[in-house]
């Protein structure tokens, strides 16, 4: 009995250090944000909003703050339909060929983002469009995407088709029937997969490295080369916006999911 | 799936699967071009330099600097997908022992970083680790150290980032696959008299594998390409294949070398997928995110 109950001990004692380690990097971002001091120092010496007040003062974390902002909602505008009328499609449709479609609209979560970023910059560099905004927001797509139709893929998988067919025989042609019935039982997977879109263009990284430049960089660009260089807490100040921004949008999403049960 | 009511009508059918192709082509368009020709064209590039060459992959399969940083990077996605195992097992196993509140407690505590981004968090390991960072501080301020560890810059830092970055792909498996075995299986095993250790070991263990290897493959796969957590946390030293490919491409100008290296790296990742894809079904692979 004893040996069950240790083990038992061990088992919670493992785990909480185990969800410590996964949230104490998450979490020590925002103290060194508010923190006074040009260096790291333990303890913080005082509370400041210097590091905030940098970042949105300085017009070149602006410039890329903009950049950020406009290729995510791009992104999100462009994806979200591409991806809600592939997965509907590969939801109804009972062509063979649409399993193979599925595993190459999901080839961007497979293949190693390094390998993707560097064919990219391949292509973009024969077609000109390194460096441009076209450019970064066609690669949030197609990164995007898989998440979209993950999402879509799932809330179509407890929707009943027979109900559309049911509006399309009583006179509504196909477009509208998906409109006023699929759609609004389908929204909450909708709105989920089109957030997801959203927060992966906006901590996108390692594309944006090696095909954005000049004028249209995004923040996650500006933040590499700054990490490299040296440690300025400014950088603490953007994390700790953006983290925030991810988890409201995340909540935002698994409460419209909720919704959508 | 398709439409319930099977259509007598030929042309009916044939219009409606031009309809499907037709909603599924522009995303699939985008993936043509943006993921599928540009990896096609770092192919055709690893093999085609003013004519057929093998040579960018002799000095790959050849040269010593991209042995090592091919043996490197597989050391240390083995390293990381055995810790995020160890570690892992037990948060998943403890999520599916407890009640529903607790385990979506905790499940929501495993995903929590999964959203915020991996930027963010190599920055904040670099806060933690370096040698003015918070560990060091902490330490030197309790007095336990008078000189500062090495804990960022080196492979050290790059493991300990790397695997908090990959270790909600391993609990979510495990969660969902001990999810399905039947908590009476432990009461039948308690019941003939067998421990709980033993009833773990030759029950609950086994039936959990699918799970374990589902975990396993994603970290390891995903751990191989891993690029800014070792360009970060690594110090220059731990040069991982993605680093090897980056450097050719940015430092060197050596298109066809980064190309050879590349596709060598995705082929490795998709034999491990295509092997692991024998026993277990790949949407349990890929199904979560």
């Amino acid at each position: 009995m004893t040996r069950i109950s240790l083990a038992r001990i061990a088992l919670y004692v493992i785990s909480t250090l185990v969800l410590v380690y996964l949230i104490l990097p998450v979490l020590i971002i925002a103290p060194i944000s508010f923190s006074s001091a040009r260096f790291l120092t333990f303890p913080p010496p005082s509370f400041s909003t210097r590091w905030y007040q940098q970042y949105f003062s300085n017009s070149a974390w602006m410039q890329a703050t903009r950049v950020t902002l406009t290729v995510a909602f791009l992104t999100v505008v462009i994806a979200t339909p591409l991806g809600v009328a592939a997965a509907y499609a590969i939801s109804q449709s009972k062509l063979r060929i649409m399993r193979v479609i599925h595993m190459a609209l999901l080839l961007p979560l497979v293949v190693p983002i390094i390998i993707t970023a560097v064919g990219i910059f391949f292509v973009y560099a024969k077609v000109g469009l390194v460096a441009t905004m076209p450019g970064l927001v066609l690669a949030n797509v197609m990164l995007g995407l898989p998440y979209v139709v993950i999402s879509v893929l799932a809330g179509l998988q407890s929707f009943d088709p027979a109900q559309e067919m049911v509006a399309r025989s009583l006179g509504m042609n196909r477009l509208r029937s998906f409109f006023a019935v699929t759609l609004p039982q389908i929204k909450s997977s909708v709105v989920a997969g089109g957030i997801f879109a959203f927060i992966s263009a906006m901590d996108e990284t390692i594309v944006a490295l090696f095909i954005s430049g000049g004028q249209y960089q995004p923040l996650t660009k500006r933040m590499f080369t700054a990490l490299r260089d040296e440690i300025d807490p400014t950088i603490a100040a953007i994390s700790t916006l953006m983290t925030a921004a991810s988890f409201m949008l995340v909540l935002l999403a698994s409460t419209r999911q909720k919704k959508g049960g | 799936m398709a439409t319930s009511v099977p259509d007598p009508s030929q042309k009916h059918q044939r219009r409606e699967h031009g309809l499907m192709l037709a909603l599924v082509s522009p995303a699939l368009l985008v993936i043509l071009l943006l993921i599928v020709l540009p990896v096609g064209w770092l192919a055709w590039q690893s093999i085609y330099h003013d004519g057929f060459t093998l040579e960018n992959y002799r000095r790959v399969f050849t040269e010593d600097i991209y042995w090592r940083s091919f043996a490197l990077t597989f050391e240390i996605s083995l390293a990381v997908t055995l810790i995020a195992l160890l570690l892992g097992y037990p948060v998943a196993y403890l999520a599916n022992s407890l009640p529903k509140g607790w385990s979506i407690l905790i499940l929501s505590l495993v995903v929590l970083p999964f959203w915020t981004s991996v930027l963010v968090r190599a920055y904040a390991w670099l806060a933690l680790l370096q040698r003015t960072g918070v560990i060091n501080q902490f330490l030197r301020y309790l007095d336990v150290i008078s000189e500062p560890l090495a804990l960022a810059h080196n492979t050290f830092g790059t493991v300990v980032a790397t695997v908090h970055i990959l270790l909600p792909f391993m609990v979510l498996p495990l969660y969902a696959t001990m999810q399905k075995i039947p908590g009476d299986l432990m009461q039948a095993g308690a019941s003939l008299g067998a421990s709980p250790s033993l009833t773990f070991c030759r029950v609950f263990l086994p039936l959990s594998l699918p799970g374990v290897l589902a975990g396993c493959t994603m970290v390891f796969v995903l751990c191989l390409g891993f690029y800014i957590t070792p360009e970060l946390l690594g110090g220059g030293r731990t040069v991982m294949v993605s680093m090897l490919v980056s450097r050719n491409v940015e430092l060197y100008n050596q298109f066809g070398a980064a190309s050879a290296v590349a596709v060598v790296l995705l082929l490795s990742v998709l034999a491990i997928f295509f092997v692991v894809s024998r026993f277990i079904s790949l949407d349990r692979v890929l199904g979560q995110k």
